[in-house]
């Protein structure tokens, strides 16, 4: 068996697997975030929340309506949009006028409502979710064992990615969304329905939430506080990052879990933290993030 | 006489009839509304007089509350000496997350405190002065001075009545101080504050350790009251809790946070036994305070008597 730096190959391996497993959920969350603060310039502290009721949105379609995994990775995201839109509609569209802090702050009290009605309902012990059948079992590639389903997990997470780079970065209605970040109203004058659009990329933002939830669902347990612990290192990920590029956020997601990974290998003590650690020494170094613009 | 100062005289009276009420209201319910105030009122001092939302001062009160916790059960420290060193090493706690998180502002700057208070939890969590999961139990209250003793709950309330007047006398008098003239200009027009000749970022640092101290204070008498300092202290959750009290009673004035920390606590005490129903109705106050009544419950009665 072949060992790097004392540690078993096979074991290092798998490790980063899971890092990097986290790290598309860290990838997915930021993504989303910075796509909303973008236009909206709203950081949504719901995002956990709403990750968590795109897990339960899971769960509860295959215990209460017999809804198989592919059904609900389509239905849950969905489902957790249409929540968003409700929410912009009635609420955080109020508060666009006022200090960003607002927004903050209501999207929090939102996540407390969200996360008690689940606990309430549900307990604070997880709820299993099975990996669905055509993902189960693991395959061999000589060097290691990759499960299925954490490969899939991967597959589907960075081609959701990518279409959002893709869809932002290279098409007509991309344009439109950069050019709303830049400058609402001229863009209000050039015709486009920019309050439509803010409607539209909040739910999109929080469905991206939703569909981590779903995928994420059979490898932890479903439980309503799998969100508020997830989503304060995705903050810590934001700031890393910085907001100013959508690709910036995948590629911070992505490399601070590997990260993680390989902290939980080498020094197991630090796993938990080393993500605020190196937020920490990014703001001394370069206060405005990796990939962030001073404004 | 003005209204301040009618209000100063009624919450004083009523500060030292406090233990007299103990057929009404429990007094250690009374002890940790006065500690909860203090934090609440040292919070204010940043959120409301320089506009720097932090999400993460959990980690001064808690942390402070662990110190005081260790100093006085394992080296036999006396209250107010416990409470001294809980207050020093929440300042050098601010200090250093102080200095990182104003490198960025508004929304940035919440989301730094907020991670970096997680850091100080997981700190908790697994050092092993601060017993994980268990938390410091069965802290002494010792004696004041070496002379009171404060196991009796009526000199433990006027100790922790003395405590919170010096704290709130302290940011009474920094918020009317020039100091607090230049922290509110920095809060209404950083820009401008800069260009008149003010180095924002020491003001807003100064700003934070004392807003850190006195939370540090809080959470240190706080553990004295309860005989406790666990890891509930220093979990986010409290850093949102502060947060509203401040919210609800009326951020940027000067009794606000009082009435805010009364109102959530009793709300607490009350909801205590429904479960998740704390959570859900906190949450619903959140919306509530920032769709309707940003002003919170002080600023609406003062714009009323304004009229």
């Amino acid at each position: 068996m072949s060992e790097v730096f004392g540690i078993p190959l096979q074991a290092l391996l798998s490790q980063l697997l899971i890092g990097l497993v986290n790290g598309s959920f860290y990838a997915m969350l930021s993504l989303g975030l910075a796509v909303i603060f973008g236009l909206l310039n709203i950081i949504n502290f719901s995002h956990g929340a709403l990750y968590m009721m795109g897990a339960y949105g899971a769960w509860m379609g295959l215990t209460y309506l017999g809804l198989n995994y592919w059904v609900c990775l389509l239905l849950a995201p969905l489902a957790v949009g249409l929540v968003g839109v409700v929410i912009e509609r009635t609420m955080l569209q109020r508060l666009y006028k006022l200090d960003h802090l607002y927004g903050l702050l209501l999207t929090f009290g939102l996540a407390l409502i969200i996360e008690g009605l689940y606990r309430q309902a549900y307990g604070v012990s997880g709820q299993p979710y099975p990996v669905p059948e055509l993902l189960k079992g693991a395959t061999n590639l000589g060097f290691m064992f990759l499960p299925n389903y954490r490969a899939w997990v991967l597959v589907a997470s960075l081609a959701v990615c990518f279409a959002t780079w893709y869809v932002i970065e290279r098409t007509k209605l991309g344009a439109y969304l950069r050019a709303g970040t830049e400058n609402p109203r001229l863009v209000q004058a050039f015709g486009v329905n920019v309050p439509l659009m803010v409607t539209l990329t909040y739910g999109f933002g929080v469905a991206l939430a939703g569909f981590a939830g779903v995928l994420a669902s059979p490898i932890i347990q479903v439980n309503p506080l799998m969100g508020s612990n997830l989503i304060i290192v995705v903050f810590a990920v934001v700031v890393i990052g910085g907001m100013g590029s959508i690709m910036g956020a995948i590629v911070t997601g992505l490399g601070l879990g590997l990260i993680e990974g390989l902290t939980k290998v080498f020094y197991p003590e630090l796993s938990a933290t080393v993500v605020f650690i190196i937020m920490a020494i990014v703001l001394l170094v370069r206060p405005a993030g990796l990939f962030g613009r001073e404004k | 006489m003005n209204n301040t100062q009618k209000v100063f005289i009624a919450l004083g009276v009523l500060g030292l009839a406090g233990p007299l009420l103990k057929d009404i209201v429990y007094p250690v319910f009374l002890m940790n509304v006065l500690c909860f105030a203090l934090f609440a009122c040292a919070f204010n001092l940043l959120l409301g007089f320089t506009g720097l939302l932090s999400f993460g001062h959990a980690a001064y009160f808690g942390f402070a509350a662990y110190v005081t916790g260790h100093a006085c059960k394992e080296w036999g420290l006396t209250p107010e000496l416990g409470v001294l060193a809980g207050t020093l090493v929440a300042a050098g706690l601010g200090f250093v997350i102080g200095s990182l998180a104003i490198r960025r502002a508004g929304i940035y700057l919440a989301m730094i405190t907020l991670a970096m208070s997680q850091l100080v939890f997981f700190v908790c969590l697994q050092a092993k002065f601060t017993g994980g999961e268990d938390g410091i139990q069965g802290i002494p209250r010792g004696k004041f001075l070496g002379l009171v003793d404060l196991t009796d709950n009526v000199s433990l309330y006027y100790f922790v009545f003395g405590v919170f007047v010096l704290g709130f006398a302290l940011i009474y008098r920094t918020i009317h101080s020039p100091f607090g003239q230049i922290l509110k200009s920095i809060r209404e027009n950083e820009p401008r504050a800069i260009s008149l000749g003010y180095d924002a970022d020491k003001f807003k640092l100064v700003a934070f350790v004392l807003s850190a101290a006195l939370s540090g204070m809080a959470g240190s008498t706080k553990s004295l009251v309860n005989q406790l300092a666990s890891l509930a202290d220093v979990h986010w959750h409290m850093s949102g809790e502060v947060v509203l009290m401040t919210l609800l009673g009326g951020m940027g004035t000067v009794f606000g946070p009082i009435v805010g920390a009364l109102t959530v606590k009793g709300l607490e005490h009350y909801l205590a036994e429904q479960g998740s129903w704390v959570t859900i109705v906190t949450g619903a106050i959140f919306v509530v305070c920032v769709l309707a009544f940003r002003r919170g419950i002080v600023g609406e009665l003062a714009a009323l008597f304004k009229r």
